[in-house]
C-alpha cells in the first residue's frame, strides 16, 4: 500500500476566487454570447 | 550496480519504475507529479477547488459540440468563396464528429479502470496531450488538404482526449462530495454542455480573424484552440486533489440507515459488466440519450417546418442557442435535485414527463403554438441533459465509489449507440413519411410519438431496477489487493 504524499495545505480564498474566475468568465462569456443569439427568436 | 536504497529511504516514494523493484522509485522520475500519491489533498484543502478542475476538462472536451461551425469553411479550403472541385464534401467532413465520438464512447470504457487505478492528475494531463495534440494534427491535416490526418487527428486522438477527459474528474468528485454527489458530478458534466457555448462563437471569431481573400484560417483556429485547450486542461491537472483515505466532509456523517437503493459496498468495474443493473441502466441511458440527441440534431429544421412562415431561420438557430443553454442548465439542475429525489425517481421524472411533452408536441403544431413548442422541447432538452449528469451518481449508488468512474466509462456506450440510432429514427421517419405523401409540418409526428415510446420503455427498464446483489460485491481482501487509495 503506498504511503500518501500530501499536497502543500491550504486553500486560501483569493485561490478560490481565482479558480472559479478561471471558469465562471469563459462560461458566462460564452452563455451570454448564446442569450443575445437566442433573443433573436423573440423579435 | 548499485543496489536500490531501502524502501524507507528519504527521498523515495511507494510506486512502481522499470528497473528498480515494484514498490520504490526516486522521487525524481520524470512525470511522478501524475501519480495518484502525489494529488491527495493535505489538511485546510476546500473541496470547492475541485470542481473548477474537473470544469477546466469539461468547458475544453465540450468543445466537441461545436465542431460543425468548422464544416462549411473546410469545403471551401481551395475555393475559399466556393467549393472547388478537391475541395472536402460535407459527408467527408461529417465523419470527423461521428469518429471523435465514437472514440470517446471506446476511450471511455476501455481506458476506465486505468483512469480510475492512475488518478485523476494523470488522466486530467493525459486527456490534454491527446484532445490539444489531435488539434495539432488536424492543422497538419488541414495545411496539407489530407482528411485522413483530420480523422486520426481529431477523431482518433482528439476522441481519445475526450473519453478519458469526461470521466477523469467523476470518481474525484464523488468522493469529495458524498453528501451532495448528484449537485458535484453536475456541476462538470454541465461543462461538457457548456464547452459548445464557449467553442461556438470563440472558433468563428478566431477564423475570422485568420481569414484573408485568399486563405481560410482553419488550421491557424485550430492550432490556437490546441494550445489553449492544453493549457487550460492543464490547469485543472495541477490544481486537482484526491480527499485522503477516510475523508469526510466537516459536520457530515454518513446515514446510518442508507436508502434501499443506496449501497456502500463496491462492485469491480468488470464484475458489473454481469449484473442486470448495469444493462437496464445502460438501456436508461440509451433511450433518454435517443430521445433527445434526434431532436437536438434536427431542432433547427424541425421548428421551420412544423410552423411554416412563423419561424425564419434567424428565430431557429435562436431556438437551438436556447436549447443549449436548457441542456447545460438541466445538467446541474436535475442532478442536484437527484440528491433530494432520489436518482431512480429523477429518471422516472424524465420518462414520464419526456412521454407526456413527446405526445403533446404534435398537437402544438396544430395550435400553430411556438411558444408551447419552444417551452416543451426546452424541457425536454434539459432531461436530456439531466440524463447525462445524473448516471454518474446512479452508479454510485448501484455500485460504490470505487469503480464508478471505471463503470461509467463503460457504460458511455449506451451514448455512442443513441448518437447512431437517435439522428437515424428522426431522419429517415421524416423521409419515409414525406415520401408518403404526408406534408412537411405534419412530417415529425411519427417521430415524436415513437420518442414518447422509447421512453415508455426507458420507464419500464428504470422501475425494473433493483439494488446489486451481495454476491457481487468486493470483499475487504479484494478490496484491500486493489492497492488504490480511498
Amino acid at each position: 500500500m503506498s504511503s500518501p504524499t500530501p499536497a502543500p495545505s491550504g486553500t486560501s480564498t483569493i485561490r478560490l476566487i481565482l479558480a472559479w474566475s478561471f471558469v465562471g468568465i469563459p462560461l458566462l462569456w460564452g452563455v451570454l454570447e448564446t442569450l443575445r443569439n437566442a433573443l433573436k427568436l423573440f423579435q | 550496480m548499485n543496489a536500490p536504497p531501502h524502501p524507507g529511504a528519504a527521498g523515495y516514494l511507494w510506486g512502481r519504475s522499470p528497473g528498480l523493484p515494484r514498490q520504490y522509485t526516486p522521487r525524481m522520475r520524470p512525470l511522478s507529479f501524475l501519480d495518484r500519491d502525489r494529488t491527495v489533498a493535505g489538511s485546510g484543502f476546500s473541496r470547492w477547488m475541485v470542481p473548477p478542475a474537473a470544469l477546466c476538462v469539461h468547458l475544453c472536451i465540450g468543445q466537441a459540440y461545436a465542431f460543425s461551425v468548422f464544416n462549411l469553411p473546410m469545403t471551401r479550403l481551395i475555393g475559399i468563396t466556393d467549393s472547388a472541385p478537391g475541395d472536402w464534401k460535407l459527408t467527408d467532413l461529417g465523419w470527423i464528429f461521428t469518429l471523435g465520438i465514437f472514440f470517446l464512447g471506446v476511450s471511455a470504457a476501455v481506458f476506465g479502470r486505468w483512469v480510475e487505478e492512475g488518478g485523476p492528475r494523470r488522466a486530467m494531463f493525459t486527456a490534454a496531450l491527446c484532445f490539444g495534440g489531435g488539434f495539432l494534427i488536424s492543422a497538419a491535416g488541414v495545411y496539407a488538404h489530407e482528411i485522413w490526418v483530420v480523422y486520426l487527428g481529431y477523431g482518433v486522438l482528439g476522441g481519445i482526449g475526450l473519453g478519458v477527459g469526461y470521466i477523469s474528474p467523476v470518481s474525484t468528485l464523488i468522493k469529495w462530495f458524498p453528501d451532495r454527489p448528484g449537485m458535484a458530478t453536475g456541476m462538470a458534466i454541465m461543462g461538457f454542455g457548456g464547452g459548445a457555448l464557449i467553442a461556438s462563437p470563440l472558433s468563428v471569431w478566431l477564423m475570422e480573424r485568420f481569414t484573408t481573400p485568399s486563405h481560410i484560417g482553419v488550421a491557424e483556429t485550430f492550432i490556437v484552440l490546441g494550445v489553449v485547450y492544453f493549457l487550460f486542461m492543464i490547469v485543472g491537472a495541477i490544481i486537482v486533489r484526491i480527499p485522503p483515505p477516510g475523508w469526510q466532509p466537516a459536520g457530515w456523517t454518513p446515514p446510518a440507515q442508507p436508502p434501499k437503493l443506496v449501497t456502500t459496498a463496491n462492485v469491480y468495474v468488470y464484475r458489473a459488466l454481469r449484473t442486470p443493473q448495469f444493462w437496464l441502466i445502460w438501456w436508461v441511458l440509451c433511450l433518454n440519450v435517443t430521445a433527445g440527441i434526434g431532436v437536438l440534431g434536427q431542432a433547427s429544421a424541425m421548428s421551420q417546418e412544423m410552423f411554416p412562415g412563423k419561424v425564419s431561420v434567424i428565430a431557429a438557430a435562436g431556438f437551438v442557442g436556447l436549447m443549449s443553454l436548457f441542456n447545460m442548465a438541466g445538467r446541474f439542475l436535475w442532478a442536484s435535485a437527484s440528491d433530494y429525489l432520489g436518482r431512480k425517481n429523477t429518471y422516472f421524472c424524465f420518462f414520464i414527463l419526456g412521454t407526456v411533452l413527446y405526445a403533446l408536441v404534435p398537437n402544438t403544431g396544430r395550435l400553430g403554438s411556438v411558444g408551447l413548442f419552444v417551452l416543451f422541447f426546452l424541457v425536454i432538452i434539459s432531461m436530456y441533459g439531466g440524463g447525462f449528469s445524473t448516471l454518474p451518481a446512479y452508479l454510485k449508488d448501484m455500485f460504490g465509489t470505487r469503480y464508478v468512474g471505471a463503470i461509467h466509462g463503460l457504460l458511455l456506450t449506451a451514448w455512442s449507440a443513441a448518437g447512431v440510432f437517435g439522428p437515424v429514427l428522426v431522419n429517415y421517419i421524416r423521409a419515409y413519411e414525406i415520401a408518403h405523401g404526408v406534408p412537411k409540418a405534419d412530417a415529425y409526428n411519427a417521430t415524436m410519438y415513437l420518442m414518447a415510446a422509447l421512453l415508455v420503455i426507458g420507464f419500464f427498464c428504470n422501475l425494473f431496477v433493483r439494488p446489486v446483489h451481495a454476491r457481487h460485491h468486493m470483499s475487504s481482501v479484494q478490496a484491500e489487493a486493489t492497492l488504490v487509495p480511498q
